[in-house]
């Protein structure tokens, strides 16, 4: 892979990027770019280093080599980058309701010693509807099915006005009112300019919701417009070859 | 004190050293397996509980003319709290995260004892001076009677441990595997708090209830700083608590105005002191 | 009511201040899963306060303040630090070095004979509400007297400075309190330093146990800690009613507590009274028990 030079298109470029902790590494001199206003799937077996590339990234986890977001090094980006796990490692019984989840979402907004103003509050429940969940808005975050609680962090999200998304398995497990509700919000965000990069694993909506893919197995294996890098044979690199089975080619 | 150390300095400091040998191997073997189950602080909450228990106890004692300082009337009572602050624990885990159940549990039945202190203060019947002994333990020297009890407890306490030692160590090491093989990791951990609730009664006098974990769980995590297996930790944990309880009762028999409780817990933080700059001194936080 | 006045008032407002003090940040104590911290930085206080006063020779409030601090920050980064080393259970970790230090305090007072100051082991466990009063106070005139205000006890205006710091804190930090409390990794990736967050509420902790140590011992100051927010989770949803019910609940029981202690067993016949202290913190762990015996209002656990 030739190292990534950020490019004005890039909404991320990456170079060098190596995680390892006591074991083998996580991953190997990643070098990649993710290009602006597309959505992008990250795509590759378990343990291939998918969910430690997004922390990675979003320097959550000690990682050397570079990122740049927009062209700066990421920490200073950090207010244009949203980021939704794939399932947040929050206490679930703790008291708060759905809208204060997604009105900390403005925190950047306010800041340190800010207040929660009555703008904000109607942005949050305005973030809140397009994720389809106003109804639930003062529910505790605790009392809602996984589908529901994916949503009010995609919601959270939202609210944070990022230009990149970066989403953890945001389809894994939940309600199929949920995975279209998702998907809507989503292309409705490129729509409006915003990049969408999502660790993916169902690889029969790859073609249907993304525009790009990232093939990922702790190095990059390819990364490209779906119509050519989604093909059999890089997903035999990827996989392993025996591992894949009837694939859309 | 080289002469306490031998069991030179007289029949009752050797009897106080080999009672509290004792009592520091039955704490420090039921204590490797209560860590192992993550429950240490629990055995303070206990330890705290055992005060109305004592007070109560008293109480009722010198309300049938008793003298209200008889200790297994005392005991009684204190066991009859702990397990109530042992099942309130339990109960309110239930809506709470455990550690505010404990500490709750600590704080209300130790401030409530203090309550009945009082009382039995404001009654003046029934000789109630050296009641607080419990709090702190025995400053000064041990009875002899006191020695042999503590003595006694301690070894029914490492018999019950070495007869039981195979079903704790499966439950601690794997309680789903424990279940499949026919053992209930429910009784196996009633039966652990028992064993707990025994030292803790028994270590009330020389330590007092404010101390008694630090016997409980010091050596227990010195002891798997060294060793990887469950019965291992166990041994090798039990002989830290001895040597812990011996060396102390020795030191504050020799030396005037060192209470016996406190030396131990120093003596057995100086051990996990030394064995954690030993064992992880080389190395970067990893 | 010149009685009233001097021997209840002060103990009661120095009660309150207290359990103000101790629940703002066991609230939060609550929430990351660290009630414990306060029953280990109780018991540090008296190691603190011995070290102090041998080291000084000062047997002033402030002098030993600074050192129960001090001994509670010490044991904050001991249990941080032997937590991560030995890779043990926090609780452990707290047992090991609370006991270790505490029975340092106790070796302390009892080798070097410190008796002449008004510091013993047992007022230390359970404080000595009872003998803060006020003996200026002749009558209401007196609370517009300022030489008889000057003469109100000194851990009345420390325990209210104290409190009134820890209140303006959490109000103007309360969001990136919640957040980091909620959620730390999407805290961090907000830019909220929550190691940070997390050492401040260490320190409003030791604080708190500190200034309310002081004036009425260690027992009280771990059911304040725990108690009121603990009975505040179970009967509320959203944290800001938290706070709220358990400073109420806090007050209940520092109040009830010190009128219970002081005029039941007279009312009874009884011609003595009993510890303040461990009254309240008796009716504390009640009122917990009530709350928890009642139908849940908070959200069903987790799916």
């Amino acid at each position: 892979m030739v190292p990534a030079t950020p490019l004005p298109t890039d909404a991320l470029s990456i170079s060098g990027l190596s995680l390892r902790y006591d074991g083998p590494s996580v991953l190997e001199g990643v070098d990649t770019r993710i290009v602006k206003g597309a959505m992008t799937a990250i795509i590759g077996p378990n343990g291939a280093g998918k969910s430690s590339l997004l922390k990675a990234i979003l320097g959550l986890e000690p990682a050397t080599g570079t990122v740049r977001a927009f062209g700066q090094p990421v920490a200073r980006a950090m207010d244009r980058i949203a980021y939704v796990p794939q399932r947040a490692a929050v206490d679930w019984d703790f008291p708060v309701r759905v809208i204060d989840v997604v009105l900390m979402g403005g925190y950047r907004q306010t800041g340190l010693l800010g207040r929660i103003t009555p703008a904000l509050k109607a942005r949050a429940a305005d973030c809140l509807s397009r994720v389809g969940m106003q109804d639930f808005a003062s529910r505790q975050i605790g009392a809602l099915s996984g589908g529901q609680q994916q949503r009010v962090f995609l919601a959270r999200a939202l609210m944070q006005g990022a230009e990149l998304y970066l989403l953890d398995e945001p389809f894994a497990g939940v309600d199929a009112a949920t995975e279209t509700a998702i998907i809507q919000v989503l292309k409705s965000l490129r729509a409006e300019g915003a990049t969408i990069v999502a660790v993916h694993h169902d690889l029969s909506t790859v073609a249907a919701y993304f525009d790009r893919v990232l093939l990922l197995n702790r190095r990059v294996i390819a990364e490209g417009p779906v119509a050519n890098t989604f093909t059999r044979e890089r997903l035999a690199q990827t996989y392993g070859a025996g591992l894949v089975m009837a694939m859309p080619a | 004190m080289w002469q306490a150390l031998a069991l030179q300095a007289g029949y009752n400091a050797a009897l106080v050293s080999i009672g509290a040998a004792l009592l520091g191997a039955a704490a420090g073997g039921a204590g490797a397996f209560l860590t192992l189950r993550r429950r240490a602080l629990m055995s303070d909450a206990m330890a705290h509980a055992t005060l109305p228990g004592i007070g109560l106890g008293f109480l009722v004692m010198v309300a049938f003319g008793g003298d209200g300082r008889f200790l297994p009337g005392l005991m009684l009572g204190a066991a009859l709290t702990a397990a109530l602050g042992l099942w309130a624990v339990q109960r309110l885990t239930r809506r709470l995260p455990e550690d505010a159940a404990t500490g709750a549990v600590l704080a209300s039945f130790y401030g409530f004892g203090i309550v009945i202190l009082t009382v039995i203060q404001g009654l003046g019947q029934g000789r109630p001076a050296g009641l607080e002994t419990v709090l702190l333990g025995s400053t000064a020297g041990m009875l002899r009677q006191d020695a042999i009890l503590i003595g006694f407890g301690g070894a029914l306490v490492l018999a019950a441990l070495w007869a039981l030692r195979r079903p704790l160590s499966l439950v601690a090491f794997d309680p789903v595997q424990a279940r499949l093989m026919g053992l209930s990791p429910r009784s196996m951990d009633a039966a652990l708090m028992a064993l707990v609730l025994a030292v803790v009664l028994v270590g009330l006098n020389v330590t007092g209830l404010i101390l008694i974990v630090a016997l409980l769980v010091t050596p227990a995590v010195t002891a798997r700083l060294w060793v990887r297996t469950v019965s291992g930790t166990a041994t090798l944990s039990a002989a830290i608590g001895a040597a812990c309880g011996y060396i102390g009762a020795a030191i504050s028999a020799a030396v005037p105005d060192l209470p016996t409780g406190p030396v131990i817990v120093l003596l057995a933080f100086l051990g996990f002191a030394t064995s954690l700059l030993l064992r992880t001194g080389g190395r970067a936080n990893a | 009511m010149p009685e009233f006045l001097a021997l209840s008032l002060p103990p009661m407002l120095i009660a309150s201040l207290a359990a103000i003090a101790c629940a703002l940040p066991g609230n939060f104590l609550l929430l990351s899963r660290r009630a414990m911290l306060g029953d280990a930085m109780s018991h540090v206080v008296l190691p603190g306060i011995v070290a102090a006063f041998l080291l000084t020779g000062s047997a002033s409030g402030l002098v030993m303040g600074a050192g129960a601090l001090l001994a509670a920050g010490v044991s904050a980064l001991l249990i941080e630090v032997i937590a991560r080393r030995a890779k043990m259970e926090p609780g452990a970790a707290m047992a090991v070095v609370f006991t270790a230090m505490f029975a340092a305090g106790v070796v302390l007072l009892e080798t070097t004979g410190t008796d002449g100051i008004h510091l013993d082991v047992e007022h230390a466990l359970y404080g000595n509400l009872e003998s803060l009063i006020w003996l200026a106070a002749t009558g209401p005139a007196s609370l517009l007297d300022p030489a008889a205000l000057a003469a109100l006890p000194e851990e009345l205006p420390r325990l209210a400075v104290i409190t009134a710091l820890l209140a303006l804190a959490l109000w103007s930090l309360w969001r990136p309190l919640v957040i980091s409390t909620f959620d730390p990794v999407f805290a961090r990736s907000q830019g909220i330093p929550t190691a940070l967050v997390a050492a401040g509420l260490t320190a409003a902790t030791a604080l708190a146990a500190v200034a309310a140590f002081q004036a009425v011992g260690s027992i009280l100051t771990i059911a304040m800690l725990i108690c009121p927010p603990a009975t505040a989770r179970l009967l509320t949803r959203s944290l800001p009613a938290q706070v709220a019910v358990s400073l109420a609940v806090a007050l209940i029981a520092a109040n009830g507590g010190y009128l219970l202690a002081g005029y039941g067993p007279p009312l009874l016949g009884l011609p003595f009274t009993v510890s303040a202290s461990g009254m309240i913190a008796t009716l504390a762990g009640l009122m917990l028990a009530l709350a928890a015996a009642l139908p849940s209002q908070a959200a069903p656990a987790r799916l």
